[in-house]
């Protein structure tokens, strides 16, 4: 039954390729689904520790990310090798916490404040008193859910 | 009969297709955030700072990190590996031994009537500490917590306390309340 082509020869027929888009669509949705695209350009070097008694967190449109480690290579020559904030974008102090979590604040809807959690993504290689002066002034502006961004250990017992 | 509408040709569907998926997988980055959650104790105001709520000294755990990074639970030097050996007992006081936390009678939905102890851990570390210790002493109470919880669970219902429903763990929670209270920081001697 098969139909040939002029030139008589026996070919191989070609491979259907009407499945493709569908295929490559699942592939996408896929991707589209699990994506988070990245919040910021890091400015600080940061390698979290590692924890196994962790919670995933929930509502990511909730969560303000506080970033605590050296500046990159790039930026140490401005602003030196000791530990530094990183608030969006920018590098900042101790101080300007309170402003970050009010301006996060007023993109939220007023019924979700209480649920909105800052999310503080330090270096292990840091110094608690950073990290300290930091939830200080987190509890200033109650700011009161935190969450210690880790990696996951497994525990071997 | 109706005229065909023309085919609209599909071909180019999958280029199309391809360079979405292309962007989404360049643009991916597939970690979830995950760590330990905490809350954070309310602001105090300036004036109300008193000792007035006297904790027991048989109810409260120390656990204490100074800056080189050493720790001290109760008064004695203890290695990291130890400490949820150390909470877990604490915790449960399972002998009713004077020296660790005592216990009240509280009704429980599912248990009735239950000793709960009155165990708090204090949690003290230096200005100097390194956060890596910090979290890795927080990822052990917690592990202390989950694991009794976990083992209560077990006993009662034969399951893993992260497969009980909503009211079953409230009900777990109240016995094995996780209490970690953390002072504010001190600056044991030396320039941070």
């Amino acid at each position: 039954m098969g139909k040939f082509r002029d030139g008589g020869k026996k070919e191989v027929p070609a491979i259907s390729t009407s499945s493709l888009p569908d295929v490559v669509y699942m592939l996408l949705f896929f991707f589209m689904v699990s994506t988070t695209m990245k919040e910021v350009d890091l400015k600080v070097s940061m390698n979290v520790p590692m924890a196994s008694e962790i919670k995933k967190l929930e509502k990511k449109s909730l969560v303000s990310y506080i970033y605590i480690g050296k500046p990159k290579d790039k930026f140490q020559k401005a602003y030196g090798s000791e530990p530094r904030i990183q608030l969006n974008d920018a590098f900042a102090d101790v101080k300007d916490i309170a402003d970050y979590i009010e301006s996060e604040r007023q993109q939220k809807d007023e019924k979700e404040i209480p649920l909105m959690t800052t999310s503080l993504k330090v270096d292990e290689d840091t110094k608690m008193g950073i990290v300290s002066d930091v939830k200080q002034e987190l509890r200033k502006v109650s700011a009161l859910k935190i969450n210690y961004s880790t990696k996951k250990k497994v525990r071997n017992n | 009969m109706a005229r065909k509408t023309p085919d609209i040709p599909s071909a180019s569907l999958a280029d199309t297709a391809f360079m979405m998926l292309i962007f989404f997988l360049v643009s991916t980055t597939m970690d979830t955030d995950a760590g330990i959650s905490r809350m954070l104790p309310p602001p105090v105001p300036k004036e109300e700072i008193n000792d007035d709520q006297k904790i027991k000294e048989r109810n409260v755990l120390i656990v204490l990190i100074n800056r080189f990074d050493q720790l001290m639970v109760e008064n004695e030097p203890m290695h990291i590996s130890e400490l949820k050996k150390k909470a877990k007992e604490f915790i449960e006081n399972p002998a009713d031994d004077p020296n660790l936390p005592e216990k009240t009678v509280k009704e429980i939905p599912f248990f009735g009537n239950y000793p709960v102890s009155k165990q708090v851990i204090s949690l003290q570390n230096d200005r100097g500490t390194s956060y890596g210790l910090y979290v890795q002493v927080q990822d052990e109470l917690a592990a202390a917590y989950n694991e009794l919880r976990n083992e209560l669970s077990q006993k009662k219902w034969g399951k893993r306390y992260d497969d009980l429903d909503k009211e079953q763990q409230d009900a777990i929670k109240k016995i094995y309340p996780q209490s970690i209270s953390e002072a504010e920081p001190k600056n044991y001697g030396g320039k941070k």
